[in-house]
């Protein structure tokens, strides 16, 4: 690449796009050879049913602790597979860039992209590049779509849950949006917080392989946070949803932050967290296998709450000093409030 | 140990609750206590504090949530500022999405308009030296916790001779607000809960006269679970003794004389005013305007522009609301036209209007 910033050329599928794809993009994500580039994948066959999801991402800024939007945006799609208890197997990449983004900035996305495809072991098979003018987008904008294989028979989905099961969570919650909007805002926090942006799959396989239907639910708690993704459960499966704040998981430094800003951390998106719904007397296993692929320095995995047989789509929450309360969804976005 | 649990202990706040019982053990009739601050009530909602309080105890919602009492026809001002090319307005993030007569700084925001979300008001003053060619307006709405830094940021720019920054000022005071609804004949406010923060500013002497004249019991509380189980005791205790007094509960912030350096910031800057709040009406003397030696600052004068005529929507009853005398569910618009996503009152949109409250936790 002779140029250091991308051209609306490079869009154009003449020259430019050619050689922005053949030594940028094709030998960075998959490395195909150019004469073997088509219009389609063709993938091989495999057995048993398949996944299949697509997210955009749009994060802003490209980088922040913990993460950028190359990784983010092959572990998020990960992760969607992984909440059906599938085997994540390949993806495509769907490149919007703006006019003048640094090709330097590019590179190093697309070297994260890689990297994190290749540690979730998942193959990038297709995938597109636009240019469009300046102003018409923020810089980057990635698409993924994966396609993933259930090697069980198990139903896991959000109308899964039944009364008596307990919930989990795998970690501590709030960190990845909270270290976006510090790194956006440039707010000058004494305790950095760093993205909690990583693949689930691993997790997923072991809870799956080894409790199968005693796990009912998997979901991952992105945007709108745990509370949303609670609330989504208790309506999809009808039923209500309590939960202790004692048992709540939240480093001091997010709490501090929400504190400060005005925010809930139940409403704070993730990108490495499930909650999972899981037939009491499995609890405790899954909390083990939680354990197990927990990082060490972080607030541990948690039996958050538990699954009621009464009706009708509900959250509550057993407050810290004892008092009850709703939870209902994140309406419009967090605001930071004026005092 | 987290920072807050302290404050957030169980048995200390059964503890509470059994000397909050034990004091109302031979008292007849039924304690309507305000809580005054936005922050209040939403710590109230968070917590699940009613769930935990006798019934005789009612807690109602005062008029302390700053973009609540704000009038719409600020909020069309804003939006008739934000239309002038060349200018970015900067405002605290609750503001952006308070519903004017026909738009909305959000709305503008998508149209093409300039509003930053700044979290000091030096933020904005920062803004305007970056974009020398543009006026930065900040909006300076909120009580007496974000006047000082208002005022602040304003000495600032004057220092630095900065001559597109401004202020489209909408800053209003608490005390007066408790006085007119002190004396108002159809609200029976037993007591107080004063806010924690303005009270820091203010200091407990500013409640002084309200206390004398109203004959109503004033704590001065902070923010946390226990300190606003421990301000209802202490209202209780007041109550039942017949006592009218302005009491310290969050003393490990709030002082009799207040924050002296503040006040003086706030003196220099700006000089009382009457006010417009939502759903009260005007109150003589409850608002703050630039003094005439910060002219140059201000964006009421310095920047001419056609305000449309102020449209409230018809059913909405966010000054009763307001006011304590109706809770959210009231209203026939709660829930169904008036959500968080789409607000049709003020108190819907800030994270700490009762309505948002109620709509979340309730």
């Amino acid at each position: 690449m002779d140029n250091d910033i991308i051209l609306l050329g490079h869009g154009s599928g003449g020259t430019l796009s050619h050689r922005l794809l053949d030594e940028l993009v094709v030998p960075l994500l998959c490395g195909v050879d150019p004469r073997d580039q088509d219009d389609s994948a063709v993938l091989a066959p495999v057995h048993g049913r398949l996944a299949f999801t697509t997210d955009s991402y749009v994060v802003d800024p490209l980088f922040f602790p913990g993460g950028d939007i190359g990784s983010l945006s092959v572990y998020g799609t990960v992760n969607d597979l992984a909440m059906a208890g599938a085997r994540p197997l390949c993806i495509s990449v769907g490149l919007i860039l703006e006019e003048g983004l640094a090709v330097v900035e590019l590179e190093k996305v697309l070297q994260s992209l890689r990297a994190a495809a290749d540690r979730c072991r998942v193959r990038i098979v297709t995938g597109d590049t636009k240019v469009v003018p300046r102003g018409k987008a923020d810089r980057l904008f990635i698409n993924t779509a994966g396609i993933g294989v259930l090697v069980h028979t198990l139903d896991i989905k959000g109308s899964g849950a039944r009364p008596g099961d307990r919930v989990l969570i795998n970690g501590p919650f709030g960190d990845h949006g909270m270290a976006v909007l510090a790194s956006r805002e440039g707010l000058a926090l004494t305790a950095p917080i760093v993205s909690d942006c990583a693949p689930l799959h691993e997790l997923v396989h072991d809870l799956v392989t080894e409790l199968g239907g005693a796990v009912h639910v998997l979901r991952d708690p992105t945007r709108g946070g745990v509370a949303t993704t609670l609330k989504e459960i208790a309506r999809q499966s009808d039923v209500a949803i309590a939960i202790d704040e004692t048992a709540l998981p939240v480093s001091p430094a997010v709490a501090g932050a929400c504190a400060i800003l005005g925010l809930d951390p139940l409403y704070v998106a993730n990108e490495g967290k499930l909650l999972a719904c899981v037939a009491p007397a499995a609890a405790a296993a899954a909390l083990a296998i939680m354990h197990r692929h927990a990082p060490a320095d972080t607030l541990g995995p948690a039996v958050i709450g538990e699954v009621l047989g009464e009706r009708g789509g509900k959250v509550r929450m057993r407050t810290a000093i004892g008092g009850m309360r709703a939870i209902e969804m994140l309406t419009g976005e967090q605001l930071p409030r004026i005092c | 140990m987290s920072l807050f649990a302290p404050f957030r202990d169980p048995e200390l706040a059964h503890g509470q609750i059994v000397a909050i019982r034990r004091t109302l053990a031979n008292y007849p009739g039924t304690l309507t206590l305000m809580e005054v601050c936005g922050t209040h009530t939403m710590s109230i909602c968070q917590h699940g504090l009613r769930s935990l309080l006798p019934d005789q105890i009612q807690l109602i919602s005062g008029p302390g949530c700053p973009v609540c009492v704000t009038p719409v026809g600020y909020v069309d001002h804003a939006v008739a500022v934000v239309r002038r090319p060349g200018t970015i307005i900067a405002t605290f993030g609750d503001m952006v999405r308070v519903p004017g007569s026909t738009s909305s700084l959000q709305r503008e925001q998508a149209v093409g308009g300039t509003v930053k979300v700044v979290y000091s008001p030096l933020d904005a003053v920062a803004l305007a030296e970056k974009h020398p060619d543009q006026t930065v307006v900040f909006l300076g709405v909120g009580f007496e916790t974000t006047a000082p830094a208002t005022a602040g940021a304003l000495v600032t720019a004057r220092r630095k001779d900065l001559h597109n920054f401004m202020v489209l000022c909408a800053h209003k005071t608490i005390p007066m607000a408790m006085g007119v609804l002190a004396s108002d004949p159809e609200l029976q406010v037993d007591g107080y809960l004063c806010p924690a923060h303005v009270s820091a500013v203010i200091g407990a002497d500013a409640y002084q006269v309200l206390a004398e004249q109203c004959r109503v019991p004033c704590v001065i509380t902070g923010f946390e679970p226990l300190d606003i189980l421990q301000g209802v005791l202490m209202l209780a205790r007041q109550i039942v003794a017949g006592a009218a007094r302005v009491e310290i509960q969050y003393r490990r912030v709030v002082k009799p004389q207040g924050n002296r350096k503040a006040q003086a910031l706030i003196d220099e800057v700006f000089e009382a005013c009457a006010a417009d709040w939502r759903g009260i009406g005007t109150i003589p003397g409850s608002g703050l305007r630039l003094r005439e030696e910060f002219a140059a600052f201000d964006a009421a004068l310095q920047l001419p522009v056609t305000v449309e005529p102020p449209r409230e929507h018809v059913g909405c009853r966010c000054g009763d609301v307001l006011k304590g005398k109706a809770r959210p569910r009231d209203c026939p618009l709660f829930r169904s036209v008036c959500t968080p996503e789409e607000p049709v009152g003020a108190c819907m949109v800030s994270s700490e209007g009762t309505c948002a409250a109620e709509y979340r936790y309730g």
